[in-house]
C-alpha cells in the first residue's frame, strides 16, 4: 500500500520530474540508490548542471527537480531504528534514513505507544523532505516544526565528504539545513525526539464558524488548550458567509478514553488509501461551480458545536491520503498552492486576503488556516509567530498569476512570507524581503558549496 | 525557468522584428521574463524594440540570424545560451509571406520563401531542442499559420511552408516528451501587421495583441497547440472538412 514504487534503480537515466501540482516538469538524471552505501556514491562526477536529492515529490512545485542535472531519489533507502529508553520520558530517539516515510514510521511507532513530532497533511512524505523544508503540523503553535525535534543528522556535502550536524554541532549549518530546500548538501539520516501517546486516537472538538473573525477568535481564544488545531476554510463564501470556517482541535485520547471504540488494544493503527483517483481528468470538471457546491455541502455537513468526538490518526490528520493521487483531480494544467505567513498583528491584511480571494471568484477548495507559534532559528525556515493560510488554486485561472503577485505584496507588505516548499511562482525579487537572514543561510551555503553543486529548479528560478 | 502558470524568465526570439513575437514578449516581461535575446538578421533594424526593452529593465541583446543559412543556427543558439544562460523559451517567429501571383511567375522566389519558413524552422527547431535537452526544460514556441491546416489557391506556397513547419513542430513536440523540453505550437489566424498590410482580412482577423493575449492564456493552460484567436480551433474544425469544391468557392471569399 505504499506509494513508493518498489523498482529499485541504481542506474541513471533521464526522466521527467515534477511536483505535487503537476506543473513546470523538467528532465534530470534520476537515481535510486538502494542502500546507504549506494546513497553515498550516488553523487554524480560531473557536477555541470548540479545534484539535489528527491523524496515523495510532495513539495507543490519544483523544489525537488532538477532540469538537465542530477536528482537522487533517497526512497529506497529507507531503514530507520527506534532507540531504547528510560519508560518515564516524554520522547524516544528515532533514527532514520532520510528516504524514510511517515508512512512507514507510523506503521512502527503507533503500536510501540508513540507518534512522530509534527505530522503535516499527508503522510507521503520523507525524513529527509521534512527537514529540507522544515514541515509544520497541525501542532505548530505548541510544538513548532519539525527541525525543532531533530538531535542531529548526517549530511553529505557537495565535495563527497559527510558531516553530522545538530543543534548544538555546527549550529549554523544545521539550521541553515532546516527549511534549506535540499541545498546545503544530501541528508543521509536523522535522529528526532518522538513524543509518547497514550493511544491511536484523538479526541476532537469541532467548532462551526461564520465568518473569518469569528474563526480568528475562536483559535485565539482556545488553541492553548489543545495540542493540536487547525481550520478548514471556504474562500468561496462571499458576503457575510466570508471566511466562514469549520474548526477541529483535539489531543490523543488516553488508553481508557479510546477503548469504548477500538476496545482493548490502544494502539491498533490502519492507514490505508481507499481508493485512486482517475488516472486521467478532463479539463474543466472542477470549475467554479462544482467546488462552490462541494464547499456549500461540506459547510453544512459540519456540526455546530461537537465535543470529545473519537477520531483515527489518519482521519484527524491524514484525509486526502485516502484518495491516492489526488492531484490528479486538477486534470492537464495542473494547479499550485499558495501558502503564507503574516503576524499577528497583521489580521486586517488576513482580511483583506481572504476578501480579495473570495471576491476574484478563484476557484479553491478548501483552504487551511493555523496560528503559528514562533518560529526557529532556521533562515530558510518558513514557520513564525501568525496566521498562515493555505490554498489550492487550478493554474488554468483566468488572472490568477497577477492577482498572487498582488497578494504577495500584501504579504511583504506586512513582513509576512511565503513558503518555499509549496512555491511555483513568487518573484524572486521579493525572497529577500520575505526571508531577510537570506544572506545569513547564503554565507553558510559559500563555505560548504563555493561551487554551487547543489541545485534546483526553485534554486535556479528563484536565485537562491 | 519556466513558473507554474507559463511565465518563463528569459527568451529567445528567431525572427525578433516579428509583431507577434514582440507582442508575446512584452506580456513575457510584465511578468517574470527579465532577458530577451533577439535574433535579427540586421541588428540595427531592432534598435528601437532594443532600447525600449532596455528602459524597462529587462536584459536584452540582438543577435545575428539568417534563416536561410541552417550552418549557422547551432551556433546561434550557443551563444544566446552564452549570453543569457538557460533558454526558458525559444520563439520560432521568422517567415515571409510573399506574393501568390509574384510565386507562380517566378518559381525560384517561391523556392526560397519554402528555405525560409520550413527548411529554417527544420534547422533552427532541431538545433534549438538540442539545447533545451540537454538543460532538461525550455519552450520551443513555433508560430505556425492557419494557412497550413488547408492550402487555398491564393497563397498556397505561403500555406504549405507553414503545414511543413506545423507538421515538423508537432513531431517535434512528441519527440520531445520525457526529456522536460516542449514544443507548443500556435496557429495564428489572419493578423493585422506589416506582413499583411494592404490586404483583405480574413474572418476573425486580430492583432498582435489580442493573439499574444491567447498565447499567454494557452501557455498558462499548459496546451500544445494554441488557436490564435481560440475560435479558430472550432471554425477550422469544419473548414478542414469542407468538400474541395465548396472550400475552393469559401477561400477565394
Amino acid at each position: 500500500m505504499h506509494p513508493e514504487p518498489a523498482a529499485s534503480r541504481a542506474v541513471p537515466s533521464t526522466s521527467e520530474l515534477f511536483g505535487w501540482g503537476r506543473t513546470a516538469p523538467t528532465g534530470a538524471d534520476v537515481r535510486r540508490p538502494t542502500s546507504p552505501i549506494e546513497l553515498q556514491r550516488a553523487l554524480p562526477t560531473s557536477f555541470e548542471r548540479g545534484l539535489i536529492a528527491r523524496g515523495l515529490g510532495r513539495s507543490y512545485g519544483d523544489a525537488a527537480q532538477n532540469a538537465g542535472g542530477t536528482v537522487i531519489e533517497t526512497t529506497d533507502v529507507a531503514a530507520f531504528t527506534i532507540h531504547a529508553s528510560d519508560p518515564n520520558s516524554d520522547t524516544v530517539l528515532v533514527t532514520a534514513d532520510a528516504g524514510a516515510s511517515i508512512d512507514r514510521l507510523l506503521h512502527a511507532l503507533v503500536p510501540q505507544g508513540l507518534f512522530v513530532p509534527v505530522t503535516p497533511g499527508t503522510r507521503y512524505v520523507t525524513v529527509g523532505g521534512a527537514i529540507a523544508a522544515d514541515i509544520h503540523g497541525k501542532n505548530h503553535h505548541l510544538k513548532g516544526s519539525w527541525c525543532n525535534h531533530v538531535a542531529s543528522l548526517h549530511l553529505q556535502l557537495a565535495d563527497g565528504s559527510v558531516v553530522e550536524v545538530g543543534p548544538d554541532r555546527d549550529p549554523e549549518l544545521f539550521w541553515a539545513t532546516a527549511g534549506g530546500m535540499g541545498l546545503t548538501g544530501v541528508i543521509l539520516d536523522a535522529t528526532f525526539r518522538c513524543p509518547r501517546i497514550g493511544s491511536s486516537q484523538l479526541l476532537v472538538d469541532t467548532d462551526r464558524a461564520a465568518d473569518l473573525d469569528a474563526v480568528c477568535e475562536l483559535m485565539r481564544s482556545g488553541d492553548h488548550l489543545y495540542d493540536y488545531s487547525v481550520a478548514w476554510i471556504d474562500l468561496m463564501a462571499t458576503g457575510k458567509n466570508m471566511g466562514r470556517s469549520v474548526l477541529t482541535r483535539g489531543r490523543f485520547a488516553s488508553a481508557s478514553e479510546a477503548a469504548p471504540k477500538i476496545g482493548a488494544d490502544p494502539y491498533v493503527y490502519k492507514a490505508n488509501e481507499l481508493v485512486s483517483a482517475p488516472p486521467f481528468m478532463p479539463a474543466g470538471l472542477l470549475n467554479n461551480l462544482s467546488i462552490r457546491a462541494f464547499n456549500e455541502l461540506w459547510f453544512r455537513k459540519a456540526p455546530v458545536e461537537r465535543r470529545n468526538e473519537i477520531q483515527s490518526i489518519p482521519t484527524f490528520f491524514h484525509p486526502l491520503d485516502m484518495v491516492r493521487g489526488w492531484n490528479r483531480i486538477y486534470g492537464p494544467a495542473g494547479f499550485l498552492q499558495w501558502q503564507f505567513v503574516i503576524p499577528f498583528d497583521a489580521t486586517s491584511a488576513l482580511a483583506t486576503i481572504v476578501e480579495e480571494i473570495s471576491r476574484s471568484g478563484c476557484t479553491s477548495f478548501l483552504a487551511v488556516l493555523k496560528s503559528f507559534g514562533e518560529g526557529n532559528p532556521g533562515p530558510l525556515s518558513f514557520p513564525a509567530g501568525g496566521w498562515t493560510l493555505a490554498l489550492d488554486i487550478p493554474t488554468g485561472i483566468q488572472g490568477l498569476g497577477p492577482l498572487l503577485d498582488r497578494l504577495d505584496d500584501l504579504v511583504v507588505g506586512v513582513g509576512g512570507r511565503i513558503y518555499l516548499a509549496k512555491d511555483s511562482r513568487v518573484r524572486p525579487e521579493l525572497l529577500p524581503e520575505m526571508y531577510p537572514r537570506l544572506n545569513e543561510w547564503r554565507e553558510v551555503r559559500e563555505r560548504v558549496d563555493p561551487n554551487r553543486r547543489m541545485m534546483s529548479d526553485l534554486a535556479r528560478r528563484l536565485g537562491l | 525557468m519556466r513558473d507554474a502558470l507559463g511565465s518563463v524568465q528569459s527568451v529567445l526570439v528567431l525572427g525578433g522584428n516579428s509583431e507577434i513575437a514582440l507582442a508575446i514578449v512584452d506580456r513575457l516581461v510584465a511578468s517574470r521574463c527579465k532577458k530577451v535575446v533577439l535574433g535579427v538578421r540586421s541588428p540595427a533594424s531592432a534598435t528601437t524594440t532594443l532600447n525600449r526593452l532596455r528602459s524597462s529593465g529587462v536584459d536584452a541583446d540582438t543577435i545575428v540570424f539568417d534563416a536561410l543559412d541552417p550552418a549557422s543556427h547551432a551556433k546561434v543558439i550557443d551563444a544566446a545560451a552564452d549570453r543569457i544562460g538557460d533558454l526558458d523559451m525559444v520563439i520560432l517567429a521568422f517567415g515571409v509571406l510573399g506574393e501568390q501571383s509574384e510565386f507562380n511567375a517566378d518559381p525560384v522566389a517561391a523556392a526560397e520563401a519554402a528555405r525560409v519558413n520550413f527548411v529554417g524552422a527544420v534547422s533552427s527547431g532541431l538545433a534549438t531542442a538540442a539545447k533545451l535537452r540537454a538543460q532538461g526544460h525550455g519552450t520551443i514556441l513555433a508560430i505556425t499559420s492557419v494557412a497550413g491546416v488547408r492550402a487555398r489557391a491564393d497563397n498556397f506556397v505561403y500555406g504549405s511552408t507553414k503545414a511543413g513547419m506545423d507538421a515538423f513542430a508537432q513531431g517535434l513536440g512528441d519527440s520531445l516528451i520525457g526529456s522536460g523540453a516542449r514544443c507548443v505550437v500556435v496557429r495564428p489566424g489572419f493578423v493585422h501587421t506589416r506582413m499583411t498590410e494592404g490586404m483583405k482580412p480574413a474572418p476573425f482577423a486580430a492583432t498582435p495583441d489580442k493573439i499574444a493575449d491567447a498565447v499567454i492564456n494557452g501557455l498558462q493552460k499548459n496546451k500544445e497547440m494554441i488557436w490564435a484567436p481560440p475560435i479558430l480551433s472550432t471554425l477550422f474544425t469544419i473548414l478542414r472538412h469542407l468538400p474541395r469544391p465548396l472550400w475552393r468557392k469559401i477561400s477565394a471569399g
